[in-house]
């Protein structure tokens, strides 16, 4: 295998790209929640402020080594993440790492960044961290089941487990995943609101509760590496679901364009309404989605 | 060539840009120990949105920039206060807010209220009044942005290098002190 210097560059230029394309989407959010409310708001480059102030905070604390190490699991799966996912249809620079067999792996390697997070945030010896594990992986359990079902069914319905195949499936507007597999499609995007952890699903950060959940003792430094971590990881999620369910993207401006309608979905979800409770949201998941979810996997089995 | 190329106190290209962000983006911890704190929930919503000024609030002292003191403080607030200034990470900054923070206010021969909070910790910037309105919170905190941008908030410096002086005032009001060391 020859050495491939065009996607050596793409492996560097994609998150670079994701992070720049996830804090902007912060803080579009930021300036849409306000315009929600009423108020003026920050700027859209507020985020970008956010973190270069973060990163030039002069000193940081850390409790051992897990803390430390914490945040640096969560960007090294959101960077995984990321490379696995053919970005752009067809495009060789943006293709990255996808291979046979890449929508099994990312079930997995999906959950590795939050699982690192709940370690280093254990280690910090906050309760309201803790909580905030607990609550964030239960929470996880209930929206996985969803989530796996919709996409087993979309891959035996497309016959494949590779994205770019899946993509392929969809050519042309009417055959999106959204209109040939209309149950898992719903399924799958209820569980794409859990995974955003917007309102109601935002029991795991609750500031007013839990003073911020998990990262409650990370400042600093160790802060602004998670928040990078969460820029481009926002931007995987996005870039895999509408990969999967919206027929993909041939080029940068359709990729924005869905990504952008995708995110103000969870975005609006999450403007009207108020928080579940830990219980209320497992129960929410384990009740519809994942009947739908069901329902689903039967009928795609029956027929095919 | 420039002269000033090896000078310490031209500003870099890096400081221009820290500090242009650390004015801009201030994370503020509101410590809610007086009646002043009532101020606060009107000045982050709707009504005045300190949040076009990129003043949010946070919930932990690990996260936040800005130490908030909203009013008088007790002795036994005081050993909190103090423990949650510590635990944020520099540069901070604190703004006292309200005349109790100053001098008392109408706590002024109070038992067990401390009258000037800046025997205790480093204040940047006093916001005076009884109490103060929301207005007057943004132009304190507008006052900050400015200090912060010509380099002269570094009220955590003094801190620093004065830890001992702070810690001998902090000890004569507070006579049980419990509480471990100052970890940076
Ligand atoms: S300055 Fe006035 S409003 Fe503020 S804490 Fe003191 S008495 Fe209350």
């Amino acid at each position: 295998m020859s050495f491939d210097w065009i996607k050596l560059l793409g492996f560097i230029v994609t998150p670079l790209i994701a992070s720049a394309v996830g804090f902007t989407y912060m803080g579009l959010s930021r300036k849409i929640t306000a315009r929600v409310q009423n108020r003026i708001g920050p700027g859209i480059s507020q985020s970008f402020i956010d973190v270069v102030k973060l990163y030039s905070k002069k000193t940081a604390i850390n409790h051992g080594l897990m803390q430390h190490m914490g945040p640096v699991f969560a960007i090294t799966a959101s960077i995984t993440t990321l490379l696995f996912l053919p970005v752009i249809k067809d495009s060789i620079f943006f293709a990255n790492f996808s291979f046979r067999g890449d929508l099994i792996f990312l079930i997995y390697i999906m959950v590795f960044g939050q699982l690192g997070m709940a370690l280093g945030a254990g280690q910090t010896g906050n309760p309201n961290s803790a909580i905030g594990v607990s609550r964030g992986l239960s929470q996880m359990v209930g929206f996985k089941v969803p989530y796996v079902m919709a996409l087993v069914a979309i891959m035996i319905h497309a016959k494949s487990t590779n994205l770019q195949e899946i993509i392929a499936v969809q050519d042309g507007f009417r055959n999106w995943m959204v209109f040939q597999m209309p149950l898992a499609s719903l399924a799958g995007l209820l569980a794409y609101l859990g995974y955003m952890g917007y309102a109601p699903f935002d029991v795991p950060f609750a500031p007013a509760e839990l003073a911020s959940g998990p990262p409650s003792e990370f400042g600093g430094k160790y802060l602004a590496l998670m928040m990078t971590s969460r820029s481009i990881f926002t931007f995987a999620k996005l870039v895999l679901f509408v990969d999967v369910f919206f027929g993909g993207a041939s080029n940068f401006i359709e990729l924005l364009i869905k990504t952008f309608l995708l995110y103000l979905f969870a975005l609006f979800v999450g403007l009207v309404n108020p928080r579940f409770r830990t219980e209320q949201s497992i129960q929410f998941w384990w009740k519809w989605p994942t009947a739908i979810g069901a329902l689903a996997l039967l009928l795609v089995a029956w027929k095919g | 060539m420039n002269p000033n190329i090896n000078d310490k106190d031209s500003r870099k290209i890096v400081d221009i840009i820290q500090s242009y962000a650390q004015k801009h983006s201030l994370w503020v911890l509101a410590y809610g120990t007086g009646c002043g704190a009532i101020e606060i929930p009107p000045t982050m919503t709707s009504r005045y949105d300190a949040e076009r000024f990129g003043i949010t609030g946070r919930p932990t002292p690990r996260m936040a920039d800005v130490l908030l003191i909203t009013g008088y403080l007790a002795t036994k607030t005081l050993k909190r206060v103090i423990r949650s200034y510590e635990q944020m990470q520099s540069p901070k900054y604190v703004i006292g807010f309200g005349s109790c923070t100053i001098n008392g206010g109408m706590y002024w021969d109070s038992y067990n209220t401390i009258k000037s909070l800046d025997h205790y910790l480093p204040v940047d910037v006093y916001i005076n009044g009884c109490m103060p309105r929301p207005e007057a919170v943004i132009s304190g905190f507008v006052k900050l942005q400015e200090m912060i941008s010509n380099g002269t908030a570094n009220g955590w410096e003094k801190y620093r290098d004065n830890l001992d002086l702070y810690r001998s005032q902090q000890k004569e009001v507070i006579k049980n002190w419990q509480m471990p060391d100052y970890n940076w």
